[in-house]
């Protein structure tokens, strides 16, 4: 597969380039943290960075999305009809993003692209992009992807990975999508000797570099019902203020809610990320709240990713290890010990 | 300040064990690094988990709201003028509390350690008095507590509590203050475009996760307005003028209300400080009112009480 190599510089310059071809997203400095945004040409993207601070989760599913617009119009033919919004589905290209949250997606693509069900934007999106995956040199101390199948250079689901080694980037394509991605790159050829050594060395340190382990090879065999009535949902659910950071901020949460809003006679309906945290989530319209309470609604979040699924699925827990839910929740509630007392229980 | 946790867990011994309280609410420490846990103690041999450093800047009051039990909880200044207000609003009754006052001597502001340290990872960060210590992977640095403070500890007038039934420290010195609402005056200079601008600006990063309104101990309403959907005051999407409504809404239903406590800024996951919308609002407090929330059980709120006498005008 093609390797080429780029110095800082050459490859903003080669980004320039592929923005004739692609969206390009990268992560942007702004303030205290990295975010993906899209590159203008202006600027430079910076790729020293732990991760960003929200996933890349929004570029294939946006927080908001127009799904269909409408007229109320009586006077108009087309009244009361939905018409799919118009979306832009061009070709994009995710630069920088790390491993776990390519898993995410892989996750994510459980519940939008599946043998019942191909969300149609999701699956248009996600086809459209290409996964330029940067390795994580450096991981940060709440990441535990080694732990639930990944690791900071996988290569799963990439298209192409890049090795940043201070002074250069070497990137390497894994697909067919990334050979073409490189090649429009149009860069130095593939690494010397010494380059490749750095690389290896680059791939086992960050391993070691890992210091969380979380052990979830139970979880498939405990008793559902059992890890439902647990003793420790009560403790652990103490601190939550049921706010939606960690469910926005992961890369595999995936639940929305469809809304429509009607401005005089015409109107949108939008899907918007929903987050199991809030109550409004489960409220009938009866009235009735199945999850009344903090308690039932921490627990199903904990649930969903660390038994429902793993049963449903069989491949393993709903969780991408990239610690962002562990290093943002406000009140320190930790998947990593949550994970490790059901495990244990 | 550590000094104060073996003292906090001796009295939490004590109250469980004597049975004048049934459960026990402080902080304890977090897996994160100046991210600690407010912790519900129910048995006197958990009392261990409690302590107190310089990142207890949870308001703990928020944990209070409408439960049964006689409770201990640990009050600071702000949080104990929270609880004032939860009082006087029928959130908890007085009775039911077992106030351990805490003289404080303000909390470090997570994000500025972060930001002096170039955002490299810290792995620990421990408390030396006036200084602290901040260990990473490869690297130590010191600091001067002072310097760190979050920034409503630097404009703080109440750092002792004024609600408690024992105090486990000598009251601190309220010292003189320059001049705590400059920011809100530059603000107030703006003209209205410029306003609009400043705070669109403001919220811009705001992904609607509620942690700002979640973490207030103000904000217990049995549904939320943005959370009604019968009828639907507020769009659920992403829409700036949603984002800001909500935004200028909570803010509103905090006004003669706002301890200043620093919490829905502590919690934001986007880093937004909204504490510009309610310290507006506590300036006019002051001025219109000559208030100051949770100072005192005596008197109703300005915004929930009606005097003939009032001296203000345009009452009459």
């Amino acid at each position: 597969m093609l390797e080429r190599t780029f110095t800082i510089k050459e490859w903003t310059e080669a980004l320039k380039k592929l923005r004739s071809f692609y969206r390009v997203f990268a992560p942007f400095k702004e303030g205290d943290f990295h975010s993906f945004r899209e590159f203008d040409g202006s600027g430079s993207p910076d790729f020293n960075f732990g991760n960003t601070r929200l996933s890349a989760k929004a570029l294939i599913y946006p927080q908001s999305e127009r799904m269909f617009d409408y007229t109320l119009d009586e006077k108009n033919p087309d009244v009361n009809l939905y018409k799919e919004a118009v979306k832009d589905l061009s070709p994009q290209a995710i630069v920088g993003i790390r491993p776990c949250d390519v898993k995410g997606f892989r996750l994510m693509k459980r519940n939008f692209d599946n043998e019942e069900y191909r969300d149609p934007w999701w699956v248009q999106r996600f086809e459209s992009t290409i996964l330029v995956g940067f390795g994580c040199n450096d991981p940060c101390p709440t990441c535990f992807c080694t732990s639930v199948g990944g690791g900071p250079f996988n290569e799963e689901g990439l298209d192409v990975i890049a090795y940043n080694l201070g002074e250069r980037f070497v990137l390497r394509a894994l697909t067919e999508k990334g050979e073409v991605f490189l090649a429009k790159a149009e860069g130095d050829t593939g690494p010397g000797e010494d380059e490749r050594r750095k690389m290896e060395e680059l791939k086992r340190s960050s391993v070691e570099k890992i210091s969380s382990r979380v052990a979830t090879d139970q979880l498939k065999l405990k008793e559902v019902n059992a890890l439902f009535s647990a003793p420790f949902w009560e403790e652990t659910a103490f601190s939550c203020i049921n706010c939606g950071t960690c469910t926005f901020f992961c890369p595999t949460c995936w639940c929305f809610d469809i809304q429509d809003e009607v401005f005089g006679k015409e109107g949108d309906r939008l899907r918007n990320w929903d987050s199991c945290m809030f109550p409004l989530f489960t409220l009938h319209g009866s009235g009735h709240n199945p999850r009344e309470n903090k308690v039932q609604r921490v627990r199903q979040r904990f649930m969903h990713k660390l038994k429902y699924y793993v049963d449903k699925y069989n491949d393993g827990v709903q969780c991408s290890g990239c610690g962002r839910c562990v290093r943002y929740c406000p009140v320190n509630i930790d998947i990593r010990e949550v994970a490790e007392k059901m495990n244990s229980y | 300040m550590e000094r104060y946790t073996e003292k906090i867990r001796e009295r939490a011994r004590d109250l469980l064990e004597s049975g004048k309280v049934d459960v026990f609410i402080g902080y304890s420490k977090g897996s994160v690094p100046m991210m600690n846990r407010p912790a519900l103690i129910r048995e006197p041999r958990e009392v261990n988990k409690l302590l107190w450093d310089n990142h207890c800047a949870l308001n703990l009051c928020n944990y209070l709201t409408k439960r049964t039990e006689k409770i201990g909880i640990i009050a600071n200044g702000c949080n104990s003028r929270n609880i004032v207000t939860h009082i006087l609003e029928n959130q908890i009754k007085r009775e039911q509390l077992y106030i351990v006052g805490i003289p404080c001597e303000g909390m470090v502001d997570h994000r500025a350690v972060a930001r002096a340290v170039g955002q490299r990872d810290i792995l620990a960060v421990e408390g030396l008095g006036e200084e602290f210590l901040v260990k990473g992977k490869d690297f130590e640095e010191r600091f001067t507590k002072q310097t760190f403070l979050q920034r409503n500890c630097v404009t703080c007038r109440h750092h002792n509590p004024v609600i408690y039934d024992e105090m486990i420290g000598e009251p601190v010195e309220e010292g003189e203050l320059p001049n705590g609402y400059a920011d809100v005056e530059a603000i107030e200079g703006m003209s209205s475009d410029k306003k609009w601008a400043f705070f669109a600006q403001l919220i811009s990063r705001c992904i609607r996760c509620y942690a700002c309104r979640n973490a207030c101990p103000l904000c217990y309403c049995p549904t939320c307005f943005v959370d009604e959907s019968k009828p639907q005051w507020v769009g659920k999407s992403s829409d700036p003028t949603d984002t800001m409504t909500f935004h200028l809404l909570r803010a509103y239903h905090c006004a003669g209300r706002c301890t200043d406590c620093g919490a829905c800024e502590r919690v934001c996951p986007v880093g937004i400080s909204m504490r510009q919308f309610t310290r507006k609002l506590n300036k006019d407090g002051e001025t219109f009112f000559s208030w100051e929330a949770g100072l005192t059980l005596e008197k109703r709120p300005p915004l929930d009480t009606y005097r003939p006498d009032d001296y203000n005008d345009f009452i009459k």
